[in-house]
């Protein structure tokens, strides 16, 4: 690896090159589009995909990035779910503006709950973000009046987007919609983490204690990071309320925050794709296992978490990596 | 006649014992070592489903299987602990925290591969079943049962704790690791029995459990819930800690349901927020 | 008389009955080099987290340029221009020098809430971050993952990420601890090429550091001061001798 000489110009342009975009990712961004092409049948599915992927992507901002182990990201998925949804119900069915709702909703609840977790850590932290989350499943429950309760909400009708594009039973309305919302956040969520405040939180995950001793608001931070990390979670339970025109309890429950969290570790925490590809293929495996019982669907899913963390810690993407640098060693050795 | 109250503080405590067995090891096991282990409620569950087998399946009499749903999970953990937990000693909480869910993931399916996933029937000792009057409350003998065991079971850790060398050891390495491995105290053998007794302690909290909130393969994950609130709570590495929250969260639970039923559970989450938020490290917890 | 850059009043603290402050009064003019000697256990990191905020006093008060201090948070205390390395290397694993250096800086300057400007356009902080790494001898190295750098690096990118802060006060814990002889005189090299405008209280076992570097040494015992003067003073002060030089072996 040759090492740079001693120049001004050196460590600015060295950074700027980790931040460059990669080859591999335009070849992934236009991928995501083949759908429309090769797997017509399946757009309700890709929807569904970009969906979650966009949730885990609101995970790994906080888990992979700030280091914050969440069990309760399904408290502002599930919020904006029923935000939308009920918004779609009681005011209009205009979908970009229902997205609004449904995404405030989440960051107000995320940013009053990022006062508490901006102060704790280990255990103490865990409990509060599940216990959240299951204080609101519970709360969705009681107020059947409004949420629908076990039931479910019902009846959410949204209206075509721009007026032109109808949400329709072949999804391509739907997934056009969830892949576009889902790339401009994912572009946002790219800049963010390579400006000073993505640096910031690299240096809260990899050492929280150094960081007030070189002058950082850490809790700040914190606040600010779980903020925006609540309103994209947000955005993705509004598509799916959206999407699927129903919303049931289950989008608040334990079952979805964990899940989530085995899609963010499946991929890889902290390569902002991890989240993306760990929804793939979790979502995929899922649809065509669909025919197996939940329980025995969990069983693979505990051997894969204990697997992963094992052996392969850095998910998929930390794999490919290793493999990636393994393989241009050789090559270059030669 | 006493008024209801004290029917539903009866009751409470009672379950709040329960939480409590189901608790206790993994308050102490998580101050000794800081390991969050999430699979401790399967450990209950293998206890339970050990007395539903011998129970059900080969007739044995319910106090009989008591001490097996003790020891079974008890050596279980001793398994586990040497091939999967040595090794994430002092790692990050979310690797902790991925291997033991998966770990519980795994034990769920098992369970519901040998057993079902319908509610294993249990049939208790006739002595204790039904209900007597007491002052114009229902009083069941199998609650009664609970609390003597669970008061039982109390004394005896304190008195271990506080009055065998074992104990000593126990206290110093949840006090100061370093230093009490520097005082010649092996800390790993320590953990790896304070781990066994734990799980044991769930074992026989979920066999105690089926006459009471029943037995399912979810039971790893829906009461490791209540477990986690109970532990964070009451604090990590406090006997006094888990069986105050456990009190607390029991009578809460119960309360809750008797008084506010519409808001179900909702009541205990509040609770844990409102103390969690008052005191971070817990009711008795230290740091 | 020279400004006070530091100075602590009546500094107590105590855990149980355990007691690792005991009434502690320091005074340190502007741009001097003081030592904390003491056996191990004297308290000398905890005053240091005392002062720097990371423990709080049972009772006291600490001054920062004559400006009380004691109620800020730690990161407060940094902005103010209190800085200080850890005895136990506290960095950031995963990240390497160059990017440490500038997140140092980053927060300095107050730009690191801003997430919507991408790093490489802040040319002033990374040139200063690279300019502070050239000094401390990591230009070199800056590229590499800071777990992956030797130790005595480590501890130099320690002082380096104390520096990105613009210290006036600087708190330096056993800087070279754990670093081979050998090795131990560059980071002191680096430590005596420190501006002098810069007030400097170093905690240190090696008496050779700490009479070669130190302008005055202050001696702690069991959480108080035991004494404190000039080299030559502690030199001669038999007492000092029997309650730690005498324990040398053990420190």
């Amino acid at each position: 690896m040759a090492v740079p000489t001693d120049t001004a110009a050196e460590p600015v342009r060295y950074l700027k090159s980790q931040t460059r975009w990669h080859w591999a990712e335009t070849v992934f961004w236009l991928a995501t589009l083949l759908p429309f092409y090769l797997a017509p049948d399946y757009l309700q599915l890709a929807s569904q995909i970009a969906i979650t992927a966009l949730f885990a992507l609101s995970l790994d901002l906080i888990l992979g990035y700030a280091g914050i182990v969440s069990l309760g990201q399904a408290a502002f998925f599930g919020t904006a779910a029923y935000a939308a949804g009920i918004f779609s119900k009681m005011v209009w069915g205009e979908p970009f503006t229902g997205l609004l709702v449904g995404t405030a909703a989440a960051a107000l609840v995320g940013y009053a709950s990022s006062f508490v977790i901006a102060r704790f850590r280990h255990l103490t932290l865990i409990m509060i973000t599940l216990g959240l989350s299951l204080l609101l499943e519970q709360a969705a429950n009681s107020a059947g009046w409004l949420t629908g309760g076990s039931d479910g909400l019902q009846g959410i009708e949204i209206w075509p987007l721009f007026g032109a594009f109808p949400f329709d039973l072949w999804g391509y309305t739907a997934y056009a919609y969830s892949l576009v919302v889902l790339f401009v956040v994912f572009l946002c969520a790219r800049r963010l983490i390579n400006s000073p405040f993505g640096l910031a939180l690299r240096g809260i995950r990899e050492n929280a204690v150094r960081m007030p001793a070189v002058g950082a608001p850490s809790r700040k931070h914190i606040r600010t990071i779980y903020t925006l990390s609540a309103a994209i979670a947000g955005l993705a339970g509004a598509l799916l309320a959206q999407t699927t025109q129903t919303v049931a309890l289950d989008a608040l429950g334990f079952q979805r925050s964990a899940d989530v969290l085995v899609m963010v570790v499946l991929g890889g925490t902290g390569r902002l794709y991890g989240g993306i590809v760990g929804a793939v293929v979790y979502m995929i495996a899922h649809d065509q296992l669909s025919g197996m019982a939940p329980q025995y669907w969990y069983f693979w899913i505990g051997l894969l978490l204990v697997v992963v963390v094992m052996f392969l810690p850095n998910g998929i993407l930390g794999g490919l990596s290793a493999a990636a640098n393994w393989l241009h060693e050789r090559w270059s050795s030669k | 006649m006493l008024p209801p109250v004290f029917g539903v503080l009866f009751d409470g405590i009672a379950y709040g014992m329960l939480l409590f067995l189901l608790s206790v090891g993994l308050s102490v096991t998580l101050g000794l070592m800081n390991f969050v282990n999430l699979a401790h409620c399967a450990f209950a569950m293998v206890g339970g489903y050990v007395t539903a087998l011998l129970v059900n399946r080969f007739g044995w009499s319910f106090f009989w299987t008591l001490p097996l749903a003790f020891i079974v999970p008890a050596v279980a953990s001793i398994f586990f602990e040497r091939l999967f937990y040595r090794r994430f000693y002092g790692k990050s909480d979310l690797a902790q925290v991925l291997l033991t869910i998966g770990i519980a993931f795994m034990s769920v399916a098992t369970a519901a591969w040998f057993f079902g996933t319908t509610q294993q029937p249990i049939t208790t000792p006739e002595f204790l079943r039904g209900s007597f009057q007491v002052m114009g409350l229902d009083i069941a003998p199998y609650r009664l049962f609970l609390i003597l065991v669970g008061a039982a079971i109390t004394l005896a850790l304190v008195v271990g704790l506080e009055y065998t060398r074992f104990g000593a050891q126990v206290r110093a390495a949840v006090d100061n690791q370093r230093m009490a491995s520097g005082l010649g105290i092996n800390v790993e053998r320590t953990f790896a029995i304070t781990f066994a007794v734990g799980s044991g302690l769930a074992g026989l909290g979920g066999a105690l459990a089926i006459d009471i909130v029943g037995l399912d393969p979810n039971f790893a994950i829906t009461y490791l819930i209540y477990v986690l609130i109970v532990v964070a709570v009451g604090g990590l590495g406090s006997i006094a800690g888990s069986l105050a929250a456990a009190i607390l969260i029991g009578i809460s639970d119960i309360a809750g349901k008797y008084y506010v039923p519409q808001l179900g559970a909702f009541l205990i989450y509040l609770v844990m927020l409102a103390i969690l938020m008052w005191r971070p490290s817990g009711l008795f917890g230290r740091r | 008389m020279s400004g006070s850059a530091l100075a602590t009043r009546g500094l107590n603290k105590s855990f149980g009955s355990l007691a690792v402050a005991r009434d502690i009064a320091l005074d340190l003019p502007v741009g001097r080099r003081y030592a904390l000697i003491g056996p191990n256990g004297a308290g000398k990191t905890t005053l240091i987290n005392l002062i720097t905020g990371m423990l709080k006093p049972d009772a006291g008060e600490i001054m920062l340029g004559g400006e009380d201090i004691t109620a800020l948070e730690p990161q407060a205390r940094v902005r103010k221009g209190l800085a200080r390395t850890f005895q136990i290397n506290t960095l950031f694993p995963g990240l390497n020098a160059l990017e440490a250096v500038t997140l140092a800086v980053s927060e300095r300057r107050g730009i690191s809430n801003q997430f919507w400007r991408n790093i490489a356009e802040h040319r002033e902080a990374i040139e200063e971050a690279h300019e502070i790494l050239v000094k401390l001898r990591l230009g070199d190295a800056c590229y590499q993952p800071t777990r992956e750098l030797p130790y005595g690096r480590q501890r130099l990118l320690e002082i380096a990420l104390a520096l990105a802060t613009r210290p006036k006060v600087l708190l330096l814990d056993e800087p070279a601890a754990g670093v081979p002889h050998e090795e131990s005189g560059e980071i002191f090299e680096v430590v005596a090429g420190l501006s002098d405008q810069l007030t400097l209280l170093f905690i240190e076992h090696d008496m050779h550091v700490v009479f070669r570097f130190a302008s005055h040494i202050i001696v702690l015992v069991g959480g108080a001061i035991y004494t404190e003067g000039t080299p030559a003073e502690i030199a001669a002060d038999p007492g000092v001798r029997e309650v730690y030089l005498g324990k040398r072996h053990h420190g």
